[in-house]
């Protein structure tokens, strides 16, 4: 369990960093808080020629306000998300789900930018990427550009990050007035990853269910947005059959649920349901 | 996937203060903290357990926060603070954390241990008054497999008085 033989640089700019990334043609990995990198180069999934730490890159850690968008530096750790105040005040989902993910042990080094990079199917960020609109930045060779989180994760960890591209920050819309929330999820331990896990948002317009957003996270390869099930739920009024309904339709919508050591796929397909469930009663209480 | 590694492996000179003791050691770059510290500067308190993040036996403080030293490389610990499990007891006497273990059984074969303390001293450090959801939400990040926790748990809220009555203003000690 000792990582191969690699090159490493700590380049101090973004700039620097996409042109080691160019030098060694998609052989080098980008490592932010290592705490999915490390494990890799420790059991030797991942034999990068060379690593590039992003940890003496100015500009990457700050947390700031920009028309009606929180504007979160990649290499901000979880930790920092969580001891926000700003992040709490502004966007609570983010900060809410920010408590679900591992440990205070991992959060005090893993990043925002590390999690969306890894794209891990069961991990709470990228599916909270999806339910809130985030966009995110990156810069290559050629420039910067930016996507919405719809068109960021691609499958498996697999996301439209070229190569030679580093994702700088993310763009976290904050919610419109009155807008109710939840997440739920179900795990062996607590800090486990996510066997299920339901995200939902919706506002309530004249006492019916406004902009409902379901996304369901470990049930495959990427966060599924439950789009059927937003569709029945939208203008219904609030009540436990409405939420039951969605439910059901997030449990029809699942093509082919992971199955695995930790959970079936009919266990998962049954989570996705009662979680569903669950927090669109908390999202309903909570919204105003 | 490269097939041709280097020829001869990359070195770096890392200046690193561990336990209040200024270090400068030769690593190759691929090697960990935790390797760095038992290997390089023979502090073998820190103990690997799974080499993935997910046991914590090597939980150490890096400039005061609880990190994984088997989850950073030794390059990226260049000018940092560390604590170590040694930099605890103080001339032989055990930090109030310590005996508080001894004293509620909060271990048995004591292979986990180290980590736990790290973790601990990081919760403590911050809030002297800590819950039970407080302190399992701390223990979570550790696995220990003979003890059962609920006497880490009491432990931990016997230090956690310990340090109340020895910080009556309510200032925590940084080791």
């Amino acid at each position: 369990m000792k990582p191969p033989p690699f090159e490493y640089a700590a380049p101090s700019t973004v700039e620097e960093a996409v042109s080691l990334l160019v030098q060694h043609d998609g052989e080098a990995k980008v490592l932010a808080g290592g705490q999915s990198l490390m494990p890799l180069l420790n059991m030797r999934f991942a034999r990068p020629a060379a690593v590039i730490d992003l940890r003496r890159v100015a500009g990457l850690t700050d947390i700031r306000e920009e028309g009606g968008a929180l504007v979160i530096g990649a290499m901000v750790t979880k930790r920092a998300i969580e001891r926000s105040t700003v992040v709490a005040n502004r966007q609570p989902l983010l900060h809410a789900a920010t408590r679900w993910i591992a440990h205070p042990q991992i959060r005090n080094r893993g990043t925002v930018g590390g999690s969306m990079a890894q794209a891990d199917p069961a991990a709470e960020y990228p599916a909270v990427a999806i339910a809130l609109d985030m966009e995110l930045d990156m810069v290559g060779p050629g420039g910067s550009r930016r996507i919405p989180a719809a068109d960021f994760f691609v499958t498996y960890l697999t996301t439209a990050l070229e190569e030679n591209e580093v994702l700088t920050a993310i763009r976290v819309p904050v919610f419109p007035s009155g807008t109710g929330w939840s997440i739920q999820e179900v795990s062996r331990r607590h800090g486990d990853f996510a066997m299920v896990g339901a995200i939902t948002t919706l506002r309530l317009d004249g006492g019916r269910v406004a902009d409902p957003r379901i996304v369901l996270f470990g049930v495959g390869a990427t966060p599924l947005r439950a789009r059927g099930a937003e569709e029945t739920l939208a203008g219904s009024e609030p009540s436990e059959d409405a939420f039951a309904a969605a439910g059901a339709a997030v449990a029809a919508e699942i093509e082919e649920p992971l199955s695995d050591v930790h959970a079936s796929a009919d266990y998962r397909r049954h989570l996705a349901r009662v979680l569903t469930q669950r927090a669109l009663a908390e999202a309903a209480r909570r919204a105003t | 996937m490269s097939s041709d590694t280097p020829k001869e492996p990359m070195r770096h000179a890392v200046s690193l203060r561990v336990n209040g003791r200024e270090h400068t050691v030769e690593v190759e770059s691929r090697m960990t903290l935790a390797d760095c510290l038992r290997e390089k500067l023979a502090l073998t308190g820190t103990h690997l357990g799974c080499e993935h993040g997910v046991c914590g036996a090597c939980t150490v403080l890096v400039d005061g926060q609880t990190a994984r030293s088997c989850l950073m490389l030794a390059v990226q610990a260049d000018g940092a603070e560390i604590t170590t499990v040694e930099g605890l007891a103080v001339d032989g006497e055990l930090h109030p954390i310590q005996e508080a273990f001894v004293e509620e059984h909060g271990l048995q074969c004591g292979f986990c241990t180290p980590g736990f303390l790290m973790s601990i001293h990081e919760l403590l450090a911050e809030n002297l008054n800590p819950s039970d959801d407080e302190i399992r939400d701390v223990l979570g990040g550790q696995i220990c497999r003979c003890t059962g926790y609920q006497s880490i748990l009491r432990a931990v809220h016997s230090a956690a008085a310990k340090l109340r009555a020895a910080n009556p203003a309510r200032e925590p000690s940084a080791a």
